[in-house]
């Protein structure tokens, strides 16, 4: 076990190094991060948030997004991803998929028209017409807990557009 | 050559670590909270047209580790209060881990509970080693100071004991409970409190909305049976009379009543003749129905050297037994 989590943690410091969080992103800066235009005029840009409510000194509640620090199961996080056409040109159906996570479920309070799939990036559709097999092998109406991948389609982005997608999930 | 082939082996051994320990709370406990150490990984996915033709980018992946989360239920496994007796007393628990990490957790007995009519004396805590739901002196482990359970991973639960000594000299239905305490051996506290490095898979420990500190309380109720015995005679005179002359019988009853709650074991009434009197053979009799004399297998024998003696076994509280015999006067 000790060897184990030795390991776990190298390889943390791997995946740190590889994959940084793309933590103080918003909207504006991420045309400055952009990638060389000429490959992929549009870059994606990923970030995760932790949805802390905070209470201040007249007891008066507010909810922040904040960089995650401790999490736990049941805690919420909003996975983010921002868009941004750099090239000269419009680009045309945009479409951006993204997998839920398994040790994540989509949060009861997600969009509704927001366009997901339950069985694994095969059929598409808005969960309240999407059905999913329970351990018996019957049909039943498909519940966040169920959503394996989330998508969504832009027709156009302009030049110089950027834009956000978000989508709310609890750490199971 | 290699060197780079053990790295990339070692790198290769690193990477499928993760994949496994991530696989287990999806599919083998999928209603069970994501374990301590496993890293959440969100990637987006585009694709879209230009005047290149299709084209499909990757966001950069994010990465979140879950920390440990701190958590412990415990419950009485005895339905309403025990029955105890003075002597040794048994009470059970159920204490999970509803955490997300393995934990070991320490186990605390207070004996002097508010309100208690007495206090029983904690003798030790164990841990039903064997599964059976009973305590098995020599089987089940007896935790040492400071009782700490092993290692229970997330979801797991075991039965642990206590236990006591119940005082002689304690009325009958007087009642005594024992607090069982089980705080997370990592830590307890406020929910929220951070122990930081402290979790499970190199991340940090969080104390649950349980404060990773259960209590169940133990409840006990004495039964104690008391014995009774009540000793009547009525004398016949071989003139139809009641007087004690020579030649009249006296027939003595004694009545073993039991009370309180729970029953005595072992109870035997005895009695001796009286002086002046014979045993008047073939008479004794146990709530009417006749007894020999002899020591034999019956419950009864009498004679005049020995007197009367009837092994009436266990009794329960509430029952009663009369015995009866005759003399002769002299």
């Amino acid at each position: 076990m000790k060897l184990l989590g030795n390991i776990m943690v190298s390889l943390a410091v791997i995946a740190a190094l590889s994959a940084p969080v793309a933590a103080q992103d918003d909207q504006g800066t991420a045309a400055a991060q952009a990638a060389p235009a000429k490959a992929n005029p549009v870059t994606l840009t990923g970030d995760v948030k932790a949805v802390k409510t905070v209470t201040d000194a007249n007891g008066i509640e507010t909810v922040q997004l904040v960089q995650p620090e401790v999490i736990v199961p049941g805690d919420r996080v909003i996975f983010g991803t921002g868009y941004a056409n750099d090239g000269a040109e419009p680009v045309t159906d945009f479409v951006v998929t993204n997998a839920v996570p398994g040790a994540v479920r989509l949060a009861p309070d997600a969009d509704p028209a927001l366009v997901v799939s339950v069985d694994g990036g095969k059929s598409w559709g808005v969960l309240a017409d999407l059905t999913s097999r329970g351990e018996d092998g019957t049909a039943r109406a498909a519940t966040h807990a169920d959503v394996t991948h989330v998508r969504w389609t832009l027709e156009r982005i302009a030049p110089g557009e950027t834009g956000r997608l978000e989508y709310p999930a609890i750490i199971r | 050559m290699n060197t780079k082939h053990a790295f990339r082996r070692i790198f290769a051994a690193m990477l499928a670590v993760p994949i496994v320990l991530a696989l287990v709370p999806t599919s083998a406990a999928r209603a069970q909270s994501v374990s301590a150490g496993t890293l959440i990984e969100n990637t987006a996915q585009a694709t879209y047209e230009d005047a290149g033709g299709p084209r499909t980018i990757s966001s950069n992946t994010v990465s979140l580790r879950v920390d440990e989360l701190l958590e412990v239920t415990l419950t009485s496994l005895d339905s309403g209060a025990l029955d105890v007796g003075p002597g040794e007393a048994v009470l059970a628990f159920e204490l999970t881990n509803t955490g997300n990490g393995p934990e070991s957790f320490e186990l605390i007995a207070n004996p002097a509970v508010a309100g208690n009519d007495f206090d029983v004396r904690i003798d030790g805590l164990a841990v039903d080693t064997n599964g059976n739901g009973t305590y098995d002196p020599g089987v089940d482990e007896i935790l040492t100071a400071p009782e700490t359970t092993r290692e229970l991973a997330p979801g797991e639960a075991i039965t642990v004991f206590v236990l006591a000594t119940v005082p002689d000299g304690i009325p009958d239905t007087a009642e005594s409970e024992v607090e069982l305490t089980a705080n997370a051996a990592t830590g307890s506290g406020a929910a929220g409190t951070v122990f930081e490095g402290a979790g499970d898979g190199g991340g940090d420990a969080v104390v649950g909305t349980t404060g990773a500190s259960a209590p169940a309380l133990g409840r006990m109720q004495a039964g104690v049976a008391s014995v009774e015995l009540t000793k009547a005679v009525s004398v016949s005179d071989p003139f139809g009379g009641t007087s004690a002359v020579a030649g009249s019988i006296a027939t003595f009853t004694i009545i073993a009543n039991v009370s309180g709650s729970g029953s005595v074991d072992e109870l035997v009434v005895s009695d001796a003749i009286p002086a002046g009197t014979t045993y008047a053979a073939g008479t004794l009799t146990l709530d009417g129905a006749p007894l020999t004399d002899a020591s034999d297998a019956d419950a009864g024998s009498a004679s005049d050297a020995d007197g009367v003696r009837v092994d009436l076994g266990t009794v329960a509280a509430g029952t009663g037994h009369t015995i009866a015999f005759d003399v002769a006067i002299n």
